[in-house]
């Protein structure tokens, strides 16, 4: 075994190798970029690198500068997590070129699987399944025009070159073939510098399966499945294992068509074989298709660790160090059921916009297991992945494990940013889901059910504007005191863009009426603890003017303070960007006149690009950035001339 | 000493004190809501539509949350003027703004458009009088129309009278006592003085005025035509004229701007008193009711009242042995230490002694007196004139006179002639003065006064050789009698500001502290009294 390994990445990936590799005696190197100094991962591993700047560009994508740090201090071994480097083939001969090892899978096998049409070749020759499909290199839009037309609509456009969803189209009819290629061709261009695209049948009801293998370069073994169908725009959002409705049948057939595929390319290490599975007429064995492999562990392995009882991360070290396979495949056993959920710090009513902000406070309950790179008080920054945590449950059959998911969901407690917990949560609690109805289009039919902004009730606003006032924490004993009638207060909250005054009158130090609408609350401290309307307070924090009372996954206020809303009304004539990200095109210049509705810039956050319009007519006075411009939320983009003067 | 009570809460004695007193609360509890509710539903909500706040919520939202609030003269003017001018039309008392106790003032326009009555301006002037002795910055939020010329009279001319208002502003200025004022409406003529006179001014755009004349008055005096907004506007008063300082959009805004310049004060209460850590009194202060005979006339233990109010119901007793009817002695009162003087009987010249002996102890020491009045006067007859009682009582009036510790007082039964000088009445100048509905405030009994004023007449007619029934001196008598017992409530008292309000027995202990609280904003000068006439 290493004495020392260096992990090739941040966040919670990185914590969690720490972990396995702390728990089996082997001293750990981080690296990080300048703003993650003070990051969890830094603090968890026994000594750190800085070795650039926060784009990952800089840091962590400089695999001259990992290799370096791992030579000085003498590492043995690079564990790259998942995404930066992980799938790099040309980091992995670098790294092995230094005489380190690198702990996943050789460049060949990469390399293999890389380019997706060469891997489903590749896949076919083996007796693996694949989709009906063209991937040849003739690239003319005619060509490929006639091809769909082969395989028959509805088809998929997809990157050869691609993944995580860019360059990713599906189209529906014949008409909409030219424009959906010439979009995709563009953005896999411009995100991979290679505009080859493969097309493939579309599979209805689909559902994502992948299997979960494990190589030593000449054998493999499945780990079983795990079922990911609940995705959103192909990002996965809760993922389990093992899959719903999966028959044993189907499972040794999809498992093994996982290990001769692993087999093939002499994988060794932790891989994913994903595939898509025609879920039509319910999961049969002849009905799942070989999509592509990913060779890294991937960011839901631990599903597949919780039913299985395997450390996966132990095992790669151990294969990685040159030992055998830890188990035969007879020897492992599926043992329960487990659910993963993905916790984002993005605003799920703004169209699940990536968000930013210091996590002032950040909870999980006891009982789950929480995979999280981060602490109350750290930042989710714009320059890198937005995820929270990862939490991860398990139960003794699927509907014990999804109750304890949702609850886990709802007694987590976050502060600082907004998430999608409540998303999430209504996901724990959909009845289909719940029956094991899962296909990829789950979330995007029910999106609105799924997405509505949870109501905040009387109490739960009574709750947060005893907050707002600084109510609820020490008692005062003259709190409230006056001759004959208590003076009332209003306290002024923004909730959802709405504002809603509450009317606080202090009976006593322990009782206070809040008027809410038209109800009042009557708020009791009894031995140091509020009730609201004899219900238990749900618990909140308070950040500054920002209010987070945890009901409902978490419901956030704004506190107004006049003080502050003065200003604002002065600067109502600047669009400002809604998040961090990178404006990609500037569409107005100073002079022109917009009308209300018309796109002033375009701004690119987070995989998708964002068009920020004008609010109402007139006349842009001044534009505040460039194109190429890197800008926080909240930058003031563009100036309109004041209404009046432009009246 | 912890003291001992010898009251029993279910004894029939106790509930019907208990409900005498309700009966007696009730009374003044509706008062307090006819004075709360300013100039009635229609001009409330006329005040409304104009986006303005009302005036309580202006005092509310101005005040920390929960902020405590000793509101003084709540029931000034109360049946005076026809019921004109319920509270006076102003609200004024003790907040907190970022802990910082100050004195608010704020018009209420729904009343006559917060034009100045005489109580009016009597209980401005109260208001400054009690900020200027603590030491206790002043906020007005000002929204009148100025003097109420019907009345003015009354208003204007006099020391006490409007001018008062702006001299008393120089003066506490000049002591470093804060004036700030928010224009919240019209202040118009002499009413201009209080946002021109103050440190800091904030006025509401589009809402505040200030101006030496109005535009009808302009019209007629010199011909010109001009807006009231373009006449004295928070535009024109924060850009071009400089009277006012800060502009704000509303009155959150203006109440949210005035907070922020008390957060830039700087003040630090002065060290005074040894403060200790509060604790309750062992005796529930719910049960004053009961403790308290319904009839003045029945004597009482006031020390079961004392029990009620001081932290632990301790209490250590001064010469306890000695001049018996005046009970001396020294508790905290929230954390505050207090030097008690409570009477329990008609004053003798011993019960003097040890009143001026006592004041002497608390002035030496720095430690605030609280006078519990419960006093129908100094022994009178033969031998008490021939010991000199008189001289006695001056004794304990000139140390009462001249302490320069915070004095408290609290009518808790009778107060009446002299003994109310020796128990820091009004005149004396104690810092805050309240009084429970059960009080009775005039410079003797009615029936007393009537039973002179029947003498005097009796001896006159007799003189002249006239029969006077029985029956005829009764009905010579009854007016008096009932002219006194008007006149001695504690609402027509309180209506006149004779006291800073009416409080309900039960919250004493609050407005103690709070009263104790607001006094020690000001440092506590050395003593020095007048000549004793030994």
């Amino acid at each position: 075994m290493f004495g020392k390994i260096l992990i090739a990445n941040r966040g919670e990936i990185a914590v969690r190798v720490i972990r396995s590799a702390r728990s089996m005696g082997v001293a750990t190197v981080a690296v990080h970029s300048d703003v993650d100094a003070g990051a969890m991962h830094v603090a968890e591993a026994d000594e750190a690198v800085m070795i650039g700047g926060a784009a990952p560009g800089e840091s962590y994508l400089r695999g001259d500068r990992i290799i370096a740090a791992a030579k000085e201090t003498g590492a043995e071994a690079i564990h790259p997590g998942y995404g930066f480097l992980s799938e790099n083939p040309d980091f992995v001969e670098a790294v092995e070129a230094a005489g380190l090892v690198f702990i996943g899978p050789p460049a060949s096998a990469i390399r293999k699987m890389g380019l997706k049409d060469e891997a489903k070749r590749l896949m076919e020759g083996a007796g693996v399944p694949v989709v009906p499909g063209y991937m040849g290199a003739e690239q003319a839009p005619d060509r490929l025009a006639t091809e769909a037309e082969r395989i028959g609509y509805p088809v998929l456009i997809k990157a050869v070159a691609g993944g995580g969803g860019k360059g990713m189209r599906l189209v529906e009819r014949a008409e909409d073939f030219a424009a959906a290629l010439e979009s995709a061709q563009g953005e896999a261009k411009g995100a991979f510098g290679n505009a080859h695209v493969l097309i493939e049948k579309f599979v209805s009801t689909p559902r994502h399966i992948e299997v979960q293998v494990f190589g030593d370069g000449t054998r493999a073994v499945h780990l079983f499945e795990r079922d990911c169908s609940l995705q959103r725009r192909h990002q996965k959002v809760i993922e389990e294992a093992p899959a719903p409705g999966m028959t044993e049948e189907m499972r040794q057939a999809m498992g093994e068509a996982a290990v001769r595929a692993a087999e093939a390319i002499g994988y060794s290490g932790a891989g994913t074989v994903e595939f898509i599975v025609d879920a039509s007429e319910g999961l049969r064995a002849d009905r799942f298709y070989f999509m592509e492999m990913n060779t890294r562990l991937q960011v839901e392995h631990p599903v597949t660790e919780l039913v299985t009882g395997v450390d996966l991360v132990a095992w790669q070290l151990r294969v990685a160090a040159g030992e055998a396979l830890p188990m035969r495949q007879e020897d492992l056993a599926l043992g329960g059921h487990a659910f993963e959920a993905r916790l984002y710090a993005e605003d799920v009513p703004a169209g699940f916009l990536p968000a930013t902000g210091r996590l002032s406070e950040l909870a999980f309950p006891d009982g789950v297991r929480a995979d999280t790179g981060v602490r109350a008080g750290d930042a989710i920054s714009p320059h890198y992945d937005p995820m929270i945590a990862k939490l991860i449950v398990h139960g003794d059959t699927r509907a014990v494990a999804l109750r304890k998911l949702a609850r886990a969901l709802s007694e987590t407690r976050v502060a600082g940013t907004v998430t999608n917990l409540a998303f999430l949560g209504a996901l724990a609690t959909h009845e289909g889901f719940a029956r094991g109805e899962v296909d990829t289009g789950l979330i995007a039919r029910d999106l609105e059910a799924l997405t509505a902004a949870p109501e905040a009730g009387p109490a739960v606003v009574a709750e947060a504007a005893l907050a707002a006032a600084g109510l609820d924490r020490r008692a005062d004993d003259f709190a409230g005191f006056a001759l004959w009638q208590p003076l009332t207060q209003t306290v002024r909250l923004m909730r959802e863009g709405e504002e809603i005054a509450c009317r606080l009158s202090v009976q006593s130090p322990s009782e206070i009426e809040i008027g809410v609408g038209e109800s009042t609350v009557t708020a009791a401290r009894t031995g140091g603890h509020w009730r609201f309307d004899g219900r238990p307070a749900h618990g909140v924090h308070v950040d500054g003017a920002r209010i987070t009372v945890f009901a409902h996954h978490g419901l956030a206020f704004n506190h107004v303070d006049p003080l502050e809303q003065a200003q604002v009304a002065t600067g109502e004539n600047v669009i400002e960007a809604p998040m961090p990200g990178r404006v990609s095109r500037v569409s107005v210049s100073a002079g022109q006149s917009v009308r209300a509705g018309d796109r002033l810039a375009l701004l690119e956050a987070m995989k998708m690009e964002h068009a920020l319009t004008a609010w109402r007519d007139g006349t842009v006075a001044e534009v505040l950035v460039s194109e190429g411009d890197q800008v926080e939320a909240g930058a003031a983009l563009v100036r309109l001339e004041p209404e009046e003067e432009a009246a | 000493m912890k003291l001992k009570s010898q009251a029993i809460p279910s004894s029939d004695e106790f509930r019907a004190n208990r409900d005498a007193h309700l009966d007696a609360l009730k009374v003044v509890r509706e008062a307090a809501e006819i004075a709360a509710a300013g100039g009635g539903e229609r001009a409330r909500k006329r005040h409304l539509e104009r986006g303005k706040m009302l005036p309580r919520e202006r005092v509310a939202n101005l005040l920390d949350p929960g902020s405590p609030f000793l509101e003084v003269g709540a029931l000034a003017a109360h049946g005076m003027y026809d019921g004109a001018a319920p509270a006076a039309g102003a609200i004024a008392g003790i907040g907190r703004v970022h802990g910082q106790e100050v004195m608010v003032v704020c018009n209420d326009a729904t009343v006559k458009g917060g034009t100045y009555y005489p109580m009016t301006v009597k209980k401005h002037l109260r208001a400054q009088e009690i900020a200027e002795e603590n030491n206790l910055p002043c906020i007005y939020l000002v929204d009148s129309g100025g003097a109420n010329l019907p009345n003015q009279d009354e208003v204007f001319p006099d020391r006490d009278h409007f001018g008062r208002i702006f001299y008393n502003q120089a003066r506490m200025s000049a002591k470093n006592i804060p004036q700030i004022a928010v224009v919240m409406g019209s202040c118009t003529a002499g009413g201009a003085y209080v946002p021109a006179m103050s440190d800091i001014t904030i006025i509401v755009k589009k809402q505040g005025t200030i101006f030496l004349a109005g535009p009808p008055l302009v019209k007629a005096a010199t011909g010109e035509v001009v807006t009231a907004e373009d006449l004295g506007g928070g535009d024109v008063h924060t850009r071009l004229s400089g009277v006012a300082d800060y502009l704000a959009e509303d009155d959150a805004h203006a109440l949210a701007l005035a907070r922020r310049a008390v957060e830039s004060l700087n003040r630090t209460r002065p060290a005074t008193v040894d403060w200790q850590s509060p604790e309750p009194p062992a005796y529930d202060p719910e049960e004053i009711l009961g403790v308290v005979p319904a009839d003045l006339r029945t004597p009482y233990d006031i020390t079961e009242v004392i029990a009620r109010l001081v932290d632990g119901s301790r209490f250590d007793a001064f010469k306890p042995r000695f001049g018996e009817t005046l009970v001396c002695g020294f508790a905290h009162v929230h954390g505050c230490p207090v030097g008690i003087v409570a009477n329990n009987g008609v004053l003798f010249s011993e019960a003097a002694q040890k009143g001026a002996h006592f004041v002497e102890l608390c002035s030496q020491r720095g430690i605030p007196l609280v006078f519990l009045q419960n006093i129908t006067g100094f022994m009178v007859g033969r031998k008490y004139e021939n010991e000199g009682i008189a001289r006695h009582g001056a004794k304990m009036v000139t140390a009462v006179a001249t302490t320069s510790v915070p004095k408290v007082t609290m009518l808790v039964g009778g107060s009446f002639g002299a003994g109310n000088y020796g128990m820091a009445g009004r005149a004396y100048q104690p810092r805050f003065l309240w009084t429970w509905p059960n009080s009775r405030i005039s410079v003797m009994g009615g029936e007393q006064a009537a039973g002179v004023l029947a003498t005097v007449r009796r001896a006159a007619m007799e003189k002249a050789g006239e029969e006077w029934s029985e029956d005829d001196e009764a009905e010579f008598k009854r007016p008096t009698v009932e002219m006194f017992e008007r006149q001695s409530h504690p609402l027509f008292a309180s209506a006149r500001l004779w006291d800073d309000g009416v409080i309900d027995p039960r919250k004493s202990r609050e407005v103690l502290a709070l009263s104790l609280s607001a006094a020690l904003n000001a440092p506590i000068e050395e003593t020095r009294f007048g000549v004793f006439r030994m």
